[in-house]
């Protein structure tokens, strides 16, 4: 499903990534590890096609298709979703509207009739309860004056109302309490199936006792240094990053 | 009729030996007769500039009686003596006064047919939905009058009739309700207000009259649209609005569509008068041409729009979206005079490439426990100024005035400019007169956030502004609004990245 090989990318003359490569077939929860500066939310960026990154070398394929050649806005409507880190507020524009006018993009884009007020509402409804999200957030602007909780929890309610193919979590956990971590966490756990896939990008192993990775890779100055199942999550948690660090300055 | 013109511009010719313009204006109308303009108007052509007798020509050409005769004239004498203010931050060269055709100008470049209409031009209406027989209308093509508009207006006016209401055209009004225009004409904004106002009050070509009876709420939105499209207005627009003791009405002028007209200088009058009890809610929808992406051409705006509610419990309400205009002058007021009386002004006005608008509002609080409420909302994009201008006065003898001023301002790219000049003159110690003012940029992370979200930056734009803006919409008719909210994403167009 993506398929990234030797990416380079820098920002402002500045390499940060130097050669990744990383291979996420359907149905599979990837999980991105690293300390803070090692490229983990460029690679969320470049993926989901932020302005601001150069693309020195490298390639990165969806679906087959070439990623870094489409419109952000195309990408999206292919199914890929970036659950932000600090996702934004837009004063003024309905929370609902907003949602029904993205999801109504997808699907235009698939060919499918797009949803009228009713049909959304019903849906939109059922995916809230995936969240335990109070009714009243809907009504007002998006993410305006919520809580930090709030807004990831905005996140990953939008993720299900658009149902991704590939959903990329930045830093999801950062920022959450135990109670809005366990909520997110059901969330994404619900949605997952075997036709979809996840790059959960944290800093902590902790989100990780609530979603199940098949895959870790450990980012390190721009390459991924190790990668290994759960339990290297949990090696991490135990003995820091530096360890690794060290191996591969060894090698 | 078309003889006695004949005969004035005869008797003009002898002051003046026939000029090279005159000349040319000959030329001019000869070549538009080819292509099927109705002859009398070009018989109405009348010479370039200002004079007495040119006003008198108006006044007799639309067979006024002698007390608007005489008021036109003491206009005019006025505002000979008077100078073109220069404190609006504005740029833009000088008028001359002397090279405008003050009635009936003839057309000189008016399109044969949509094909030699600017292609981006017919882009727009295309994107705003116009119906397609209203296009070659917009463009400025040469047709005779849509005879539909002029049906529609006609069923529309006996319905009206039934109830007492007069909507007409002014000119008409004058001719047929001259008491009613000698009462209240020129009682909001007297001939001798301002430069652009007293121009106006001389040579006023035409424009619209409502009258509402006491007691009688106006059953439907009344639009000057349908009724300009029937005879155009043109330059000088007046219009007078009076509602009666215990009586509602909502206007809307304008529409979404953007206007061409050959003339590029507009200063049009608009007088509200609200008796006891009466409510006004006027909407506007302003989108002369702007002109191109260089700032070449565009219409100049300079508008005198003011409300009188002179009656206790009155209440008026401005509502406007601005787009258009290469320059834009405007600060639709309201004196509150009556006890209780509660004056509003919502406003939008969005600036892009090189528009300029100086607007805002003037709040004259005079009667006791009088209220105002201002919310304005700027938005500038390319290469454009944008400054809100605001007067918020309270007389000595106003008791418990309030206030409530809210003046924001967004920033699209960083070539353009915001500013706001809010004035506040109190002299009643019981006022209480609030202002906030917020000046934000369309950042690239919400426009990011959205295109993440399947939504093309055009759509991202289109939605950040209209949020920002939702609290002067949410004031408009609905289906104004939403037509305002598409007008947001077209105005702004290419404005972003």
């Amino acid at each position: 499903m993506l398929s990234i090989k030797n990416l380079q990318v820098s920002v402002d003359e500045k390499p940060i990534l130097k050669g990744l490569n990383l291979e996420v077939k359907a149905g599979e929860i990837h999980a991105i590890m690293g300390p803070n500066g090692s490229g983990k939310s460029t690679l969320a960026h470049v993926l989901s096609g932020r302005e601001g990154y150069r693309v020195d070398a490298g390639s990165a394929h969806y679906k087959g298709l070439d990623l870094l050649e489409m419109a952000p806005e195309i990408r999206a409507r292919e199914g890929m979703f970036l659950a932000f880190q600090y996702p934004i507020e837009i004063p003024g524009v309905n929370n609902t509207s907003f949602l029904k006018k993205a999801l109504n993009e997808v699907r235009k884009h698939r060919g499918e009739e797009e949803l009228d007020a009713i049909d959304f509402l019903s849906l939109i409804k059922k995916q809230m309860n995936l969240v335990e999200m109070k009714e009243d957030l809907l009504k007002r602007p998006v993410n305006q004056g919520f809580s930090g909780g709030e807004k990831k929890r905005n996140e990953i309610l939008q993720m299900a109302v658009l149902n991704p193919t590939l959903a990329i979590l930045d830093e999801t956990d950062s920022g959450l309490d135990i109670d809005a971590l366990r909520i997110v966490a059901g969330g994404v756990n619900k949605l997952r199936t075997p036709e979809n896939a996840f790059v959960i990008i944290t800093h902590y192993q902790r989100l990780l006792d609530y979603i199940v990775p098949d895959f870790v890779h450990v980012l390190s100055d721009g390459q991924i240094i190790k990668s290994g199942t759960k339990e290297l999550a949990y090696e991490l948690e135990e003995r820091g990053y530096d360890w690794l660090l060290e191996d591969s300055e060894k090698v | 009729m078309i003889k006695e013109n004949n005969k004035m511009t005869r008797d003009n010719d002898k002051n003046i030996a026939m000029s090279d313009d005159q000349q040319t204006i000959q030329n001019i109308t000869d070549q538009d007769y080819k292509y099927g303009f109705v002859t009398d108007i070009e018989m109405e052509a009348f010479p370039k500039g200002l004079d007495e007798n040119i006003v008198r020509m108006i006044s007799a050409k639309k067979k006024e009686p002698e007390f608007m005769t005489e008021w036109r004239l003491k206009a005019y004498r006025h505002w000979r003596k008077q100078k073109e203010p220069k404190w609006p931050k504005l740029k833009y060269s000088e008028v001359d006064y002397e090279d405008l055709y003050y009635y009936a100008a003839p057309k000189k470049e008016a399109p044969k047919s949509l094909d030699e209409v600017d292609p981006e031009l017919l882009a727009t209406f295309e994107k705003l939905g116009v119906p397609l027989e209203e296009r070659e209308l917009l463009a400025g093509v040469a047709v005779d009058a849509v005879i539909d508009s002029v049906s529609v207006a006609t069923t529309f006016k006996g319905k009206l009739g039934e109830l007492g209401i007069i909507f007409c055209p002014i000119s008409e009004a004058i001719q047929e309700h001259p008491e009613l225009v000698k009462k209240y004409l020129g009682t909001v904004v007297p001939y001798t207000d301002n430069f652009y106002a007293t121009l106006n009050s001389a040579v006023f070509s035409d424009g619209s009259f409502v009258y509402i009876p006491p007691g009688v709420r106006c059953p439907m939105e009344l639009s000057s649209y349908f009724r300009i499209n029937a005879s155009k207005t043109g330059q000088f627009e007046r219009t007078l609005i009076v509602a009666d003791k215990g009586s509602y009405v909502s206007y809307l002028e304008g529409c979404t569509a953007p206007m061409r007209d050959e003339n590029q200088l507009h200063a049009a009058v608009v007088e509200l008068i609200a008796l006891d009890d009466a409510e006004i809610k006027y909407s506007t929808v302003q989108n002369w041409y702007a002109g191109n992406k260089e700032g070449v051409g565009g219409i100049f705006n300079f508008v005198t729009k003011r409300g009188l509610c002179a009656g206790n419990n009155s209440k008026i309400s401005w509502t406007q979206v601005e787009t258009g205009s290469a320059i834009t002058w405007k600060y639709p007021s309201c004196v509150l005079k009556g006890d209780k009386s509660v004056g509003e002004f919502y406003s939008v006005a969005l600036t892009n490439n090189y528009q300029q608008a100086d607007t805002g509002t003037k709040m004259i609080h005079l009667g006791k426990n009088t209220r105002s409420l201002i919310i304005s909302k700027g938005i500038s994009a390319g290469k454009s100024n944008n400054t809100y201008r605001g007067l918020v006065k309270v007389n000595k003898k106003a008791e418990n005035a309030r206030n409530y001023s809210q003046c924001d301002s967004l920033l699209i790219g960083d070539q353009c400019g915001a500013h706001t000049y809010p004035y506040l003159e109190i002299e009643n110690p019981s006022a209480q007169v609030e202002h906030e003012a917020t000046t934000s940029k369309v950042s690239e992370d919400q426009i990011f956030y959205l295109n993440q979200r399947g939504i093309s930056t055009e759509d991202a734009v289109g939605m950040i502004v209209s949020g920002y803006a939702r609290e002067v919409f949410q004031q408009l008719p609905m289906e104004f609004a939403v037509e305002a909210q598409a007008l947001m994403s077209v105005s702004l167009e290419g404005s972003v990245g």
